[in-house]
This record gives C-alpha cells, sequence and structure tokens, in this order.
C-alpha cells in the first residue's frame, strides 16, 4: 500500500493542573520511513508545543523510558515505525500506559513498581562475605545460561499495561518483578530464594497469574516473564511439599 | 551523509557475525543492512570529562559531590566510556553518597543565608523561564545550532581558525539563550523547563570545551589538532580544569597526571600498526 506523506497522531494529553479528565490532542507529522513514534513526539515538542510531556532517553531500547500505548498495544516508542502505521488516513492513537495512575500526559506513576520491584530483594544474598583474598565469585557459561534471559528485563513495564490480572489487581507484584526474583533465584551465587518466597508464594504473588501470557507477547527483550513464573510456580509447590518434611529453616 | 555496505557479506554471515548491528538497524532505524546501505556517524558515546572529584566524589567546591558520566575522578586517563562507567556505577556513586552523608552529618543544618540563597535562586527561575513572556528563541533550535557548531569546531579534528569559529558562535548563541521561551508553565514533571536549564548548562560545557582545546596546542587520545598533530608531554600530560572568573569569563588552569604503570604511548592504525609491530 502507498505510504501517506504525513500521518495525524492523536495524543492523550492530562495537566492535573487544568483537567478533570485526559482528553486527545491531534497533531501531523511527517512521515519519513526511519522514524519512530518517538521522532515524531520529538517533533511536536521541539515546533510546536513545548507542553506535550512524555518520558525518554536513549532511543535504542536499552533505557526503557519511553513506554506507550500505541492504538491500544503497550510499545517502546522508539523501536514503533510510523511507516508501519501510515496508509492513507490512518492514525496513530498514543496514550500512556495502561493501568497505571497518570502523572501528566504521557508519563506514568512507577513508585508502586518500583516498590514491587524492590519487594523481591533483586540482589544477590549469600550468607558469609568471603574476603576478598578469596577471589571472584566464578560462574560457569551454564549457569549464566539459567538465569541470563530473566536478566535482560528494561524496566519498561510494558508487561504490567498488558498484563490483565493487574489490571482487574493493581495488589498483584507483577510479571517484572516476578521475573526479576527468579532472576536472582536461578543464579548460582544466590542463596536468597528462602527469603523470596514469603513475596513470590502468596496470593499477590505467582498464584495471582492466571498464565494469560500477554506479558512474554509484548516484551521488547524477550525476558518471557510467564515463563518465570510458570517455572516458580513448581519450585513454590516443591518448596511447600518440603515445608512438610522438614521443620522450618532446615535444608534438605 | 557516509553509509556502511555489508551487502557483500550476505544474509547468512550477517547473521551469524553480526546480529545486533542487524537487529540495531531493523528495530529502531528500519534499515537491512542485508539489502540497504547502513548511515553511520560519529557520535558521543559518553563524556569524557567532567566535574573534576576525588576518590570520594568531593569537588573542590566543599560540600558538592558527583558520581556517574557527569563526574571525573581520572582513575583512568581522559575518562574515556569503557573502564570508567563501570567504576563510577559500581564503586564511585557509593562512596560519593557515603562521603556526602559523613559530611552532612557532622555539619549544622542549612542555615538563613543559604536559605536565602535557595530562594534567590527560584526566583530567578521563575522570572527567567516559567514566568517569563516575549522570549523569541526557541530550545530546540537554539541546542541544534549548538550540536551543529560542536561537530564542526570540536568533533573528530580541530584546529585553530575552526575553534575559534565555534567560539564566537556559542557566544553568540548564549546570548540568544537569554531570549528562550518556554511554553510550558506548569509546575508537574515540566520536562521543558528541565530541557531549558539542560540547555544553558550544555552552552557553559561547550564553551569549556573549546577553550581546553584552543589552549591545548598539541594531539593526544580524543583531542586531534591537524595544525598539531604531535603529542606534547612536556607542556601536556595534564588534566585542563576550566574555572569561571567573577567578571564571567573562563580560565584555564592545569593538574600534572601521576603515571603509575602506564606510560602514555602512540595508538597507530593499519599500516603504521604493523611496522609498530615489527
Amino acid at each position: 500500500m502507498e505510504m501517506a506523506e504525513t500521518i495525524t497522531l492523536e495524543i492523550a494529553r492530562y495537566s492535573p493542573e487544568q483537567d478533570t479528565a485526559p482528553h486527545f490532542q491531534s497533531f501531523e507529522v511527517p512521515v519519513h520511513k526511519e522514524w519512530v513514534v518517538l521522532d515524531a513526539l520529538n517533533h511536536i515538542k521541539d515546533r510546536e508545543d513545548g507542553t506535550l510531556t512524555y518520558r525518554w532517553s536513549c532511543r535504542m531500547g536499552i533505557c526503557g523510558s519511553c513506554g506507550m500505548m500505541v492504538n491500544g498495544e503497550p510499545k517502546l516508542t522508539c523501536a514503533t515505525f510510523l511507516a508501519d502505521y501510515a496508509t492513507k488516513g490512518s492514525k496513530i492513537r498514543v496514550e500512556p500506559l495502561r493501568y497505571f495512575p497518570v502523572i501528566r500526559d504521557l508519563v506514568t506513576e512507577l513508585g508502586d513498581f518500583l516498590g514491587k520491584l524492590k519487594k523481591v530483594k533483586p540482589w544477590l544474598i549469600h550468607p558469609s562475605q568471603a574476603p576478598l583474598s578469596q577471589g571472584e565469585f566464578l560462574q560457569t557459561p551454564a549457569q549464566l545460561e539459567r538465569y541470563k534471559q530473566f536478566s535482560m528485563c528494561i524496566n519498561c513495564t510494558l508487561c504490567y499495561a498488558a498484563c490483565p490480572v493487574f489490571g482487574l489487581d493493581p495488589i498483584f507484584v507483577g510479571p517484572a518483578a516476578l521475573a526479576l526474583a527468579q532472576r536472582y533465584n536461578m543464579d548460582s551465587r544466590d542463596q536468597g530464594s528462602g527469603e523470596r518466597i514469603a513475596v513470590l508464594a502468596h496470593p499477590d504473588g505467582i498464584w495471582g497469574c492466571t498464565f494469560v501470557g500477554e506479558c512474554t507477547r509484548v516484551c521488547p527483550k524477550h525476558v518471557d516473564p510467564a515463563g518465570a513464573i510458570q517455572q516458580y510456580k513448581l519450585t513454590a509447590v516443591f518448596e511447600w511439599l518440603k515445608s512438610f518434611i522438614t521443620p522450618k529453616g532446615q535444608d534438605i | 551523509m557516509v553509509h556502511l555496505d555489508l551487502r557483500h557479506l550476505g544474509e547468512k554471515l550477517i547473521n551469524a557475525r553480526l546480529p545486533f548491528v542487524r537487529e540495531l538497524c531493523l528495530k529502531y532505524q528500519n534499515v537491512d543492512p542485508v539489502k540497504e546501505l547502513i548511515p553511520v556517524r560519529p557520535v558521543v558515546h559518553y563524556m569524557m570529562g567532567g566535574v573534576s572529584t576525588d576518590i570520594n566524589g568531593a569537588t573542590p567546591l566543599a560540600g558538592l559531590f558527583a558520581a556517574g558520566e557527569v563526574a571525573c575522578v581520572s582513575i583512568n586517563g581522559a575518562n574515556r566510556l569503557g573502564s570508567n562507567s563501570l567504576p563510577e556505577c559500581l564503586v564511585f556513586g557509593a562512596r560519593a553518597g557515603k562521603a556526602a552523608a559523613l559530611y552532612a552529618s557532622e555539619r549544622p543544618a542549612p542555615n538563613g543565608p543559604l536559605q536565602a540563597l535557595v530562594l534567590d535562586e527560584r526566583k530567578r527561575l521563575e522570572s527567567e523561564f516559567l514566568h517569563k513572556s516575549g522570549g523569541r528563541q526557541r530550545i530546540a533550535t537554539i541546542r541544534g545550532e549548538m550540536q551543529a557548531t560542536m561537530e564542526k569546531s570540536a568533533g573528530i579534528y580541530r584546529e585553530r581558525n575552526l575553534l575559534e569559529e565555534g567560539a564566537g558562535q556559542l557566544r553568540e548563541l548564549q546570548e540568544r539563550y537569554r531570549d528562550i521561551q518556554l511554553d510550558d508553565r506548569s509546575r508537574t514533571f515540566n520536562t521543558e523547563l528541565e530541557s531549558a536549564l539542560e540547555l544553558g548548562f550544555m552552552l557553559d560545557v561547550a564553551v569549556s570545551m573549546i577553550e581546553c582545546a584552543l589552549h591545548r596546542t598539541e594531539s593526544r587520545g580524543a583531542h586531534q589538532r591537524t595544525d598539531y598533530p604531535a603529542r606534547d608531554d612536556g607542556t601536556f600530560l595534564a588534566h585542563s580544569l576550566v574555572f569561571r572568573n567573577s567578571d564571567g569569563s573562563s580560565r584555564v588552569e592545569y593538574q600534572p597526571v601521576t603515571i603509575t604503570r602506564w606510560p602514555p604511548g602512540e595508538r597507530v592504525y593499519g599500516q603504521a600498526r604493523q611496522e609498530q609491530q615489527h
């Protein structure tokens, strides 16, 4: 189909100082083959309307800050080409990521999400701090491979905007935080899975997930949070069974 | 425009040996290196230099600490990306945080005069940005011209005429910066105000870079002067420090470098490298 020369962006606007509810504003932008939605937003902010508000930084899928709803789909706007939408007469609707409170225009409130990340203790937990003289904690390529994919998360929160369970129940710990927990649980240098189990094996943790799989489908880094959660459900059942045969705090 | 042509390698070899290059091109630039040319250009990958700090992140200004890409601990030559960004993340952030906390805990809470200064600064931001009207310049226009000026004058290759020309253009841009107009007067997540403040700082940094590059009549690392191609350790084995004088002008001073294990050497390529190795 013929590519249009310009395209209309319908952008959700909301200013808490002026508006009681969000509304849409239309802007016409040129379509260049290499332009992404983020380029169009920058074009508008630079030339037409300096009040348009959104987050972005790296422009190459590393920083995770430019996630938005593009025609109803959670997308990194740095990797979403205008040309893919630019048939004659088509429009692109840009909204803030679904299910999050909105601070202004396309900027969502991330405090709750960051709190959830911290809750799963995303750091290496090791009972004894070995002295430096003992050298590094070595890891084989096979041991790295076990958790590597879960470590590729860029905290863009697209998976939360895609998760119907989070949409219904904002207390749900959610895909990225659960995948992050599994990233540390599967790390050969970590011994903290016992400390994480209280948060994870909880109705608001893994058992909240009904395995819709949307999180994995929208993930721009192929982290597969749905896979991580299913994997951990097995671990949790095993731990639960183990709790009947060994006293708490002891290992078998 | 310069293009990189990988087409002769073929899809199989590109996928096997350069999968990330292909992914980057496809996902973010809508270019397939199997069939198309890749537009390439030099960019700033990491800010070399920065706010001078000691190994605890303390700057010469008492109470001001810096860590990360903005800082220059100088553990490693001219602060290039590879071996400096990682220690900034893993080591110096924590050191600077601890040192700043210790500094603050040993001193009384900010007093009247300091709070008055803060209030003055707040009023200045309001009158020069948030409440100002009648300005004629847009942030993006000045930022674009600053980028073009810096690329031309202080980019890969530098020489006196271009540097002096750039210094003049930056003075003009600083003048026009005083005439910028913001659209956004909001107190909520005002990214336009942030861009305006950043632009002012970037212009200051750009002026400092040109000033240092003009004084440094030699070539070293990323500073290549076509009019002074040789390295001059006798005069310039030192960090350039830029200070602002009370009249607004700047001056350059030098801090000697302590060489421990690795003396500076010449990095050469191609034919010259083969000759050096034999």
